[in-house]
């Protein structure tokens, strides 16, 4: 009977597996992989690691699965083209090398272990309470690292996935709150120094020389621009001291 | 069943995903692949932990899992980044950093 399920579930495990590499369309790996992964944790049951197994169903096939089909969906993976010819070959040379080096390390191991059915069971091997009581005795600092690692992980991806502006992006964006229509004297940096007072006096006299009253207009503007008193029709004092 | 049975499904499906890791083009898929590897590796992991008749390969495995959720969202916050950024989903293509 175990072996029968066994058979099973490892050709479904692999099946999945080779579906994950040759499918084209991102999404159906992504299916084929919950399928591997689901696969995957009947062999964990029938090896008595039921905890496990559990957490393969919820974490693996619930939640980074969905992880991944949300991704899948905004990113819009379309079909890709094929690899590049030279890896196109030697990928799949490399994994039958890795294979049969392994199943060479696997024959010629002197593991007796490997040829048997594993060790007596005993009540409760592989459950929650076994697995919880180690986790928080023996292995109580990788516990705490993992769950460091999480935060870690969990800051690191709302960092890199911000909505993040490039230069071209603030430019147009200051660009455009310049040249928004803004009401007079709301408090904008050009009225705070007076030069808003300045345009529209300039737009009620009509011309730079009226403003000045009378005084020609290039003596007016060295007397603006170097902030001297001493011309006959002094400048509005505001508009002296404000423009330098 | 043998618990060498085990392991040879366990090494299939780590060379299926070494050669998908080498052969795709797709960051997402290739982060599939890893997926693949690391399951590979919990697999042996829990296998041995049978073998031995302890739990702590088990706990090893569930570290592994910890390992890979933390992988899967620093690698899919990036392919967000990618594509925000208009840059083409293709590791091929990818050389921003490439001086």
């Amino acid at each position: 009977m175990s072996a029968v399920l066994f058979f099973i579930a490892a050709i479904i495990a692999i099946i999945g597996a080779i579906g994950v590499v040759a499918l084209r369309n991102p999404l159906y790996a992504v299916l084929s992989l919950v399928c591997h992964l689901v696969a995957l944790a009947a062999l964990f049951l029938l090896l008595r690691a039921e905890f496990v197994a559990a957490a393969q169903v919820v974490v693996y096939a619930g939640a980074v699965m969905v992880l991944y089909v949300f991704v899948v969906a905004y990113v819009g993976g379309g079909d890709e083209v094929a690899a590049g010819s030279a890896l196109r070959i030697l990928g799949p040379l490399f994994a039958v090398a890795l294979s049969i080096e392994l199943f060479i390390a696997m024959l010629g191991t002197g593991l007796s272990g490997i040829k048997g059915h594993g060790a007596p069971y005993r009540y409760g091997f592989g459950d929650p309470e076994h697995i919880g009581k180690l986790f928080l005795t023996d292995y109580l600092f990788a516990f705490e690292v993992a769950s460091l690692l999480l935060l870690v992980a969990a800051i690191g991806a709302i960092v890199l996935a911000r909505r993040r502006r490039g230069l071209e992006d603030d430019e147009r964006d200051f660009a455009a709150v310049r040249a928004a229509p803004r009401p007079a004297y709301t408090g904008t940096l050009a009225e705070a120094v007076g030069v808003r007072r300045v345009l529209d006096q300039l737009e009620q006299a009509g011309s730079v020389t009226e403003l000045m009253g009378g005084v020609p207009q290039d003596k007016a503007m060295t007397a603006t621009v170097l902030g001297s008193r001493d011309t006959k029709e002094p400048a509005p004092a505001d508009s002296g001291e404000e423009q330098s | 069943m043998a618990l060498g049975w085990y392991l040879a499904v366990s090494v299939l499906i780590f060379c299926i995903g070494a050669g998908g890791v080498m052969v795709r083009r797709n960051p997402l898929v290739i982060l599939l692949c890893l997926e693949l590897m690391l399951n590979a590796g919990n697999l042996a992991l829990v296998t041995f932990a049978r073998m031995h008749g302890g739990e702590a390969g088990q706990i090893f495995a569930l570290i592994v899992m910890v390992v890979a959720a933390c992988e899967v969202t620093v690698g899919l916050g990036l392919i967000v980044a990618i594509s925000r950024s208009n840059l083409p989903i293709d590791v091929d293509e990818l050389h921003e950093l490439n001086g």
